[in-house]
This record gives C-alpha cells, structure tokens and sequence, in this order.
C-alpha cells in the first residue's frame, strides 16, 4: 500500500467529525479515531521491514518538466515519530471526548486536530525538503486554529497569534535554508541530500544554511531565545496543549535537527550553536518552571527545558548523544502528555490549576492522583520510571563531551543543577496539589473523572513504568532503528539501555539531583522571595506592543506612499521607466546604426509636421476638449497614412475604419462630460509634467532611431513561405492573424467582446442627466436627423455592406480580412443610428448584439475544435479549391470560418457600444432587463 | 526618413504622456489614445520601414516584415476597446461621483476658482 494514502485518508478524517458531529459525542469521536487508527495500522503494517532495516520510498510525478516530484519516506526515524503522533493523537482525542463541555463545537476541535495530525505527519513522512516545508506551515497555521479554539478569549487570540507569528516567521528562514540546500545539491530530496551531506558542509554557504535551518527548528521547538511563545499556548484547551508540546508541534523542530544531524551536524559551528541554545533553553526553562503556579504554566516550561535537553543533546559532540536525544523524545512525549491530561482533569474538576489554591486532593481523587505522580516522578527522572533512563544517560553524554574546550567541566554542572530544579519542580507539583493540608474554597468540590478520561493517563503511566523498568524490550528495537538513520554512513555505536549501570558518575548526579531537589523544594520559600523582587516582564504586552509598532509603521509607509492620487501614481509610474530605460541609453554611444538611411521627400516632410502638430496642439488645448478630439483625429489620419505608406495597407484599413468609430464615441461621450476643463492644474505641476513627457518622449524616439537603423533578422520568412502553401492565402498578414497566430487573434476578440460586456455593465442605469445645451448657452438643435444625412446614409448602406462583404472575402489574399470588413460594417450601421435615430433602427435591425459577440466567439472556438475532428491539433486550418458554377475556381478555407467568427465579434461590439451610448440620448437607455 | 520617423513616434509620446498625467478623465483617455498611437507606430517599426513591399505574395520583389503588422493590426482593434472602455468608465465615474476628477475628488490646495489667474479681467 503506498504511503500517500496516509495524508489522503488522514484529509478526508478531517471532514469526517463535522459530518458526523449530529450523531452524538461518542459516535463522532469513535468515528474520528477511526482515520488515525487505519493510518496507525497501515504504519504498523510497514514496522517489519523497517525493523529488518528497510526503507520504504513512494514517488508521484508532479510537475516532472521543473523537478517537482511528491515522495514520501518512512524509514527509522519517520516511524518512531508516526507512532508517537498517532498514538497520542488517538488518545487526546479519546480524552478530548471527556474533557469538552457539551455546549462545545467538537465537529470543528477534531477537524483541526485531525487536520494538525496530517500536517505533522506529512512532515515526518516527507522525502522532499519543499514538501515537508508546505506541511511544516500547514502545522504552524492548524496550531494557530487550534490554540485558538476558545476564540471568545483575548489571551486565546493573543497566543495563537504569537505562536502564528514565531512559528510562521521561522518557516520563512527555514525556507531559505531549504531552498539554499536544494541550490547546493541540486535537489530537494531529503535521501539524496542526506548521501551529499559533505558536499554541503564543505560549501561555503554551509553556516548560512545552518543558521536559516536552526532559526526555523529553534522557533518550532520553543527554544531560547524564541521560547516565549509556548508559555502563551496554553491558553489552548488542555487536550491540544497535550498534544502540541508533548509529541507534536515542538517535536517538529527537533525532528527537523534529528533529520538533517547526518547532514548538518559534525562541524565546531553545529555543536556550538546547537548546544548553546540547548543549554540555555534547558536551564531558563527548569528555573522558571520553579515559579509558576498555573499546573499549565508549569507544565508549559518543563517543556521548553525538556525541549531544550534534548536540543543540548543533539549538540554534543559525543557518539551516543544523539541516540539519547531520540530516546528522550519518546519517553518525554508519553510522560508529557499524561501529565497535560492529568492537570486538564484537575482543572476541570476543581475548577482551578493554581497551585496556591490546590492542595490534598489524595483524599478526593486517590487514582488521578496516583497516575498523576507517576508520570511527575517520570519528569523528575525518579528511578523505575523512564525519564530516569534518558537523563541518566544525558548527565553520562555530558561527562564525556568536549564541545566548549577547556570550558565543557562546566556542562555536567549545569546539567545536574538542571536536574535539580526538574526534581524540584515535579516535587511541587505533586505536593502541592495532592497532599500539603486540606483543599479549601476550590470552585468545585473535587471528585474523581470519569474512569474512561482517565483511561489515556492510565496507559501513559503504565508505558512510563514498563520503559522505566525493561528498557531494551520495550524500547530497544524502535530506538536501535530511528538512531541508526542518524548515522547513515557508519554503523550504530554500541550502548546498553538498562536500570543499572554501577556506581558511577552519572549515578551520582542522579543521587545529587534528587537529593538537591528535595531540599530546594523545602527550602523554597527564600527562592521565592528573592524571584520577586523581579518584575517579571509579560512577553505577550512586550510582543503585542512591538506588533502594534510594526503594524503603525507599516501603516505609516503605505500613507505616505498611497494619497489615493491615481495621477500621482502615473507620475511615479511613468518616473519608473525613465529610470529603468535612461541608464542603457546612457551606455550607448551612439544611437545610429549601420543600415543605410533612406531619403525623405517633401510631402513626408509636410505629413511629419501635421502629425506633429496635431500631437502638440492636442496637448496644449486639451482643455478646449473639442478642439483637441479634431487635433487627436488628425494624427489618427496621418497614422494610418503612414502606415500605407509603409507597405502595410491591412494597417491603414484597419486604422482609418476604427478612427472612425473612436471620433464618434468620443464626441458622443464628450456630450455628458464638461465640454471644457475648468479649473488649471497649478503651474509647477505642469512644468514638472511637461518634463517627464519631454524626457519620455526623447527616450521612445532615440530608442525608435536606435532599432530602425539596425539591421535585424526576421522570423517572417517562415510566414512568408508557407503563406500560400500551409495557409492558403497570399495576404501573409491576414494569414498570420487567422492561421498561423490564430490562438492568439481568439484571444484578441475575446478580450473585446469582455470590454463590450464590461462596457455594457457600466452604461445601464447611468445616472447622467442629459445636457440640453452646450458650454457657452447654445441650445443643442432641435432638428436631431437632417433629411440629407437621412437620404445618404441609407442609400449608402447596401453599398457600404457590399464593399465590407468584399473586404471580408477577399481578406485572405488581399488586403482586408475580419477586422477591417467588421469595422466597415458598423461604420454603415452606425451611421443609419445617427441618421435616423435608435427608435428608427431598433426595430429595423432586431439583432441582440451580446448574441452577435457571443456567436462570432463561439464561431471561432468550433473552427479550433473542428480540426480536432480530423485528429489534428487545435485551430489547424484547412484549404481546397472548388470549381463553382458561374464563379470559376475558387478556394475555400475553414480559415475563412474563423475569419467570421472575428467579424462578428467586432460588429458586435463595436455596436453593442455605440448603440447604447447613443440610446442614452434617447429614452431608450440600456437596462440588464432588455431583451 | 527614419530620424524623421522616430521624431514623430517621440512627439506623439511626448504629447500622450503629458496628457495621461492631467487631472481630468477626458484628457487622459486622449493621452491614452494618442500613446496607442505612438506605440503602435513603434512596434510597427521594428519591421523596418520598406515602401512598396505590402505583403501579398506576388505583388512585389521584397516583402515587408509581415509579423509586426499583424501584431498591430490586433493592436489598434484592441486599443480601441480599450479607448471606449476608458472613456465609458470616466462617463460613469461622473455619474457616480460628480466630478470628472481623475483621482475621483477635488485634489487639496486646488485654488477654487472659475475664472484664470492670468485672465485679463482681473
């Protein structure tokens, strides 16, 4: 069975509880648990051959063309963090049955812990860096849901947020990392690079990557000093504190280092960073665990030191520190979650988890109780429990490392007073709430849960017992597999897990921790004293303060950058090209080319200076806005000339005929604007404007001069020769618009049908009065249709519809084609609206015009699809010549199909514009009701 | 010819750029327009200038470049959905908002005034 249908089943869970959410509490939790143990099982059935020392790999080609494979790897270390994820996913969401009121959204808790589960079971699954990366945000963004669950509280929001924030931020360093390891080694795949791990230790670039690599995992792990974060999680429901800071979310960070130790680790900078970090976390997190009151609070930095135990491990240089960090991992998930259980039933039956107000619960809760102080001892590292196993082995690694030089004495120091404040803390935890007097003014009277929300503790407790006493049998083999990954290239060092080692040094340390714990819990109220004295500084009004700053200086920067001035942004706008475009031009010496220049004559000459001279009039007396629309219209004119001029006649047609259209849009749009610009703009902004378009307008034309002096060579020879031959017709312009680039011309009318449509849109209900005379008092005439114009236009129109039907068929060879016969034909229609009027044509022309852009687009799109008919590709054109009667030999093309499909979009469009522009004059003004 | 030409392109950019930066709807689609001349032009260009070499087969010894004018040719249908699309959106924009503004208000510091300060009237 392939991997990926762990994350596939594991996805489709997540719907499963809202769904079944109607059917009752323990039906929709027995059908929750029901995706993880498949998922849990389908691992199970793969631990043989992992244990016989396999590794079981799964690829699906995503995207093969730029290296994008999905794989999934379960070898050593992905089962030993797949059982732990599962394992204590299935029982928080057991306790999490018990733990919820009634009057909570179970459906949405178990969803987004189903949906976390995934995520991080993706990550510990993932053979591909991007890959585990994705699923290492999809955890950090499924925390944030979860943490804020209880969404009605402030501190609930605030936490996730700052979990969000570090975690988030984090995975964007990670990222770099990854994406510099990928540079390094060329791919993403964690069994490769793991293969090429000195390539990347010798890089250059290698304490870059460690560096983004550490950020992203320290953040993840809680570690110093990014540790502040956790503390603020547990304003999160006790089940998902059990789950995200025992076995899950900080795990991911040290899964992360446990994966990349063959890889990165090995070098000074490692084990200096690594240890460091490790070494501060572990003893930060011990000593102020000492303080808090909250069993959460509590609970919550005896993670972080735990956390930052197994971070030192993985930092020591010695052969088996890693092998005791794997170790650790286990035995501080199964001892953390219990005891996250067990403080979410002391809270929920006493109705506090402060420890100033608990006390003597042995009476009321003896079971709870007694799990309870199995786990705590566990923490403790108490004998017969097994978090004495890995710390004793950890104050063993301590003895034998060498990673601070002349310095590292101090390390087996640190670690046993370490030791000592876990001792010390634990002892609180259980004296305090269960034993220490009588309890007095809890909220609730204190009674044991139900046996079956004590059910996950109980399991935990006797997992902590078993380790705690057969170590090699119960935790042998998986810990033997999972380390030996850690060690790809050489074989596993040898170490002996058991109770009993002799009388030794690390023995010793144990001895003092427990003995030191004890008296400094006796002895603890001086501590006390002296601890508050400090103001403890509240992270959360630090972090929210420093968000706020941010979030005010960001603000500051888009005010001072966005005034909501689209002018000031085409200023800015148009600056950008200048100084994109100067610098080049300014390296070029000079700006003529090679090729000979061609002579200029006098009739060039006078045509240059028209256009010239209508550009700047329409610039200078664009206030005058009539006057500017005939100048604008008469550099339209000499562009189209120009155009014929240069051998392209399809350009001039074309030009001349949408000149036409434009002018008469735009005098009937003139007609509900102000005829006349007000008000100047402010002098220094029209110099500073004239500027810009002076030194734009230099640049456009040196880089115009710049190209046509140069020789260059054309692609269009191609299009030449197979004009006639693949296309069929001789006007390789026209051929190229609907053969040879025919995808790209659909695309073109599809557009402007959109624009027609979108034109539509804003044209219906416009409230805009009609102005019944013009800006200096002179009334519009009354005489709206002149008879001449009547009688002309209409005797022109069979004319005009014969020359564009002409046009349009003769398009393939000549000059003419779709575009040019449809803008014929709408300047004919046109002209009958202005001759007679909307009430006159409307009826006489009952064509819906959306139809008509709909039509010739779908014209289009069949000519594609029809050659699909004859098995080849999208918009292949076909030809063949055919012996009309009384027409003679003639060819017909399927391009000639496509070339309808263009003409009636353009009619269309053109009409469905100027139509019901020019309705606006009239009653008849556009509704989306009209039929 | 080609100095001439260019001369040309950049005095219509010139032209279309300072209208594009009025505080007006109308200019500005003016200057949009006038800029789709201007680039069409250019874009044009780059086939070279070639007189009497319109592409059809048969009708002449040397071709001009046939691609850029098929380019352009889609170019100017465009630019003119675009124009009206423009030009309508400034219509309504008026409608809606009462001015013709570009940036939809009356710009601050704008001296109120019907009547210019350079008038002789004053």
């Amino acid at each position: 069975m392939s991997l990926f249908w762990i994350p596939i089943l594991l996805l489709i869970g997540t719907l499963v509880p809202k769904a079944t959410e109607g059917l009752g509490r323990n039906v929709c939790t027995a059908i929750t648990m029901l995706a993880p143990a498949v998922s849990l099982s389908i691992i199970a059935s793969f631990a043989p051959a992992i244990f016989a020392g396999d590794v079981i790999t799964d690829y699906i080609e995503w995207i093969p063309a730029i290296g994008l494979t999905l794989s999934m790897r379960l070898n050593g270390l992905a089962l030993l963090f797949a059982f732990l994820i599962l394992g204590i996913g299935l029982l928080v969401i057991f306790y999490a049955r018990y733990y919820l009121s009634s009057k909570e959204p179970v459906g949405r808790f178990y969803g987004f812990l189903i949906l976390f589960m995934t995520a991080m079971l993706s990550i510990v699954l993932a053979n591909n860096l991007l890959q585990l990366w994705m699923a290492w945000e999809i955890t950090s963004i499924s925390s944030f849901l979860l943490i804020g669950f209880w969404s009605a509280k402030s501190e609930s929001r605030k936490g996730a947020r700052m979990a969000l924030t570090v975690t988030g931020a984090g995975g964007l360093a990670l990222l770099a990392g990854f994406l510099l390891i990928g540079d390094i080694v060329g791919t993403y795949d964690i069994g490769v690079i793991v293969d090429s791990a000195n390539t990347i230790r010798e890089h250059s670039l290698y304490p870059v990557v460690l560096v983004l690599v550490l950020i992203g995992a320290f953040t993840k792990s809680a570690q110093f000093p990014f540790h502040f974060w956790l503390p603020h999680a547990m304003a999160a429901p006790t089940p998902v504190s059990a789950y995200l800071h025992s076995a899950t979310m900080v795990k991911a960070g040290i899964f992360l280092l446990a994966l990349l130790y063959p890889v990165l680790a090995g070098t000074e900078l490692w084990f200096l960073l690594v240890s460091l970090a490790g070494l501060a976390t572990f003893l930060l997190g011990a000593y102020v665990a000492m303080f808090k009151h909250d069993l959460k609070g509590v609970l919550a930095y005896s993670t972080i030191s735990h956390l930052g135990l197994i971070t030192l491990l993985l930092g020591l240089n010695t052969e088996l520190a890693a092998v005791v960090a794997l170790f650790h991992i286990m035995n501080h998930a199964v001892f953390k979650a219990s005891l996250f259980m067990a403080a979410g039933i002391i809270d929920h039956e006493t109705g506090t988890r402060d420890m100033r107000e608990l006390s003597g619960l042995w009476r009321f809760m003896p079971y709870t109780a007694t799990l309870t102080m199995v786990s705590a001892l566990s923490m403790a590292g108490i004998p017969l429990f097994n978090g004495f196993l890995s710390k004793e082995m950890f104050f063993a690694e301590t003895l034998e490392q060498a990673v601070f030089g002349s310095l590292s004495w101090m390390v087996p120091i640190f670690a046993t007073v370490g030791g000592v404040l876990s001792v010390a803390y634990s002892l609180r935890f259980i004296q305090d709430v269960f034993f220490k007097g009588e309890p007095e003014a809890l909220p609730k009277t204190p009674k044991e849960p139900p046996i079956l929300m004590m059910l996950p503790i109980a399991l935990l407790a006797v997992l902590c017992i078993l380790v705690g006493v057969f170590p090699g049998f119960m935790a042998g083999d998986l810990l033997a597999i999972s380390a030996s990954t850690l060690f790809p290239a050489s074989s596993l060092p040898y170490y002996s897990l058991s109770i009993w080692h002799g009388l030794n040094i690390p023995l010793l340390m144990s001895v003092i921790a427990i003995v030191g714990g004890v008296v400094l819990y006796i002895n603890r109220h001086p501590l006390y004293r002296f601890q508050f004295q400090f103001n403890d500084p509240d992270a959360k009004l630090i972090f929210e303060q420093a968000m706020q700053k941010l979030v005010l200086y960001a603000q500051k920067m888009h005010n001072t950058l966005d005034n909501e001035s689209l002018q000031r942004y085409v200023g800015l706008l148009f600056l950008l090209v200048i100084v994109m475009t100067a610098p080049p031009l300014i390296m070029l010496n000079n700006a003529a080319g090679s090729s000979p220049l061609q002579s200029v004559n006098g009739i060039e000459i006078i045509l240059a200076a028209i256009l010239c001279i209508g550009a700047i009039a329409t610039a200078i007396l664009h206030k005058q806005r009539m006057t500017a629309l005939i100048a604008i219209s008469v550099v339209g004119l000499v562009v189209s000339i120009t155009f014929a001029r240069f051998s392209a006649p399809d350009l001039a047609l074309t030009q001349l005929a949408v000149e036409i259209v434009t002018v008469i849009l735009l005098m009937l749009a003139l007609f509900f604007l102000p005829q006349k610009t007000s008000a100047d703009s402010a002098p220094k902004r029209v110099v500073r404007d004239l500027s810009i378009a002076a030194v734009i307008g230099g640049i456009v034309a040196t880089i115009n001069y710049a190209i046509i002096t140069r020789p260059f060579e054309t692609i269009s020879d191609f299009f030449v020769e197979n004009s006639k031959t693949g296309g069929g017709g001789t006007n390789v312009v026209n051929v190229i618009l609907v053969d040879f680039r025919g995808f790209d011309t659909m695309g073109e009318i599809t557009v402007l049908g959109i624009a027609a449509l979108g034109i539509f849109k804003l044209l219906t209900r416009i409230p805009l009065a009609m102005p019944s005379a013009n800006e200096r008092g002179i009334p519009w005439t009354k005489d709206i249709h002149p008879p001449i114009l009547v009688m002309i236009s209409q005797s022109l129109l069979p004319l005009a519809l014969l020359v564009s039907a002409y046009i349009f068929v003769r398009g393939h060879n000549m000059p003419g084609g779709g575009f040019i016969a449809g803008l014929v034909t709408s300047v004919a229609l046109i002209q009958q609206y202005i001759a007679h009027g909307v009430k006159w044509v409307t009826p006489r022309i009952p064509v819906n015009y959306q139809s008509v852009i709909a039509w010739g687009v779908l014209l289009a799109v069949l000519t594609g699809v029809g050659s699909w008919a004859f098995g080849k590709p999208f918009l292949t054109s076909w030809f063949d010549y055919f012996d009309i009667p009384f027409i003679g030999k003639t060819e017909l093309a399927s391009a000639l199909v496509f070339d309808l499909g263009v003409y009636l979009t353009v009619v269309g469009a053109t009409l469905l514009i100027l139509a019901n522009l020019g309705k606006l004059t009239t009653e008849h003004r556009p509704t989306m009701e009209e039929k | 010819m080609e100095l001439l030409y260019s001369l040309c392109v950049g005095v219509m950019t010139f032209s279309g750029v300072f209208l594009c930066l009025r505080g007006r709807t109308f200019p500005v689609v003016m200057g949009l327009m006038m800029l789709g001349y201007a680039v069409n032009l250019f874009l044009f260009s780059t086939g070279r200038l070639s007189l009497d070499g319109a592409a059809i087969l048969g009708k002449s010894e040397t071709y001009a470049d046939p691609l850029p004018q098929a380019l352009v040719l889609t170019a100017i249908v465009i630019g003119f959905a675009m124009t009206a699309f423009a030009v309508i959106l400034s219509m309504r924009a008026r409608a809606d908002l009462g001015n013709d503004f570009v940036d939809g208000k009356e710009p601050p510091g704008r001296p109120k005034q019907s009547v210019s300060r350079w008038s002789s009237k004053q």
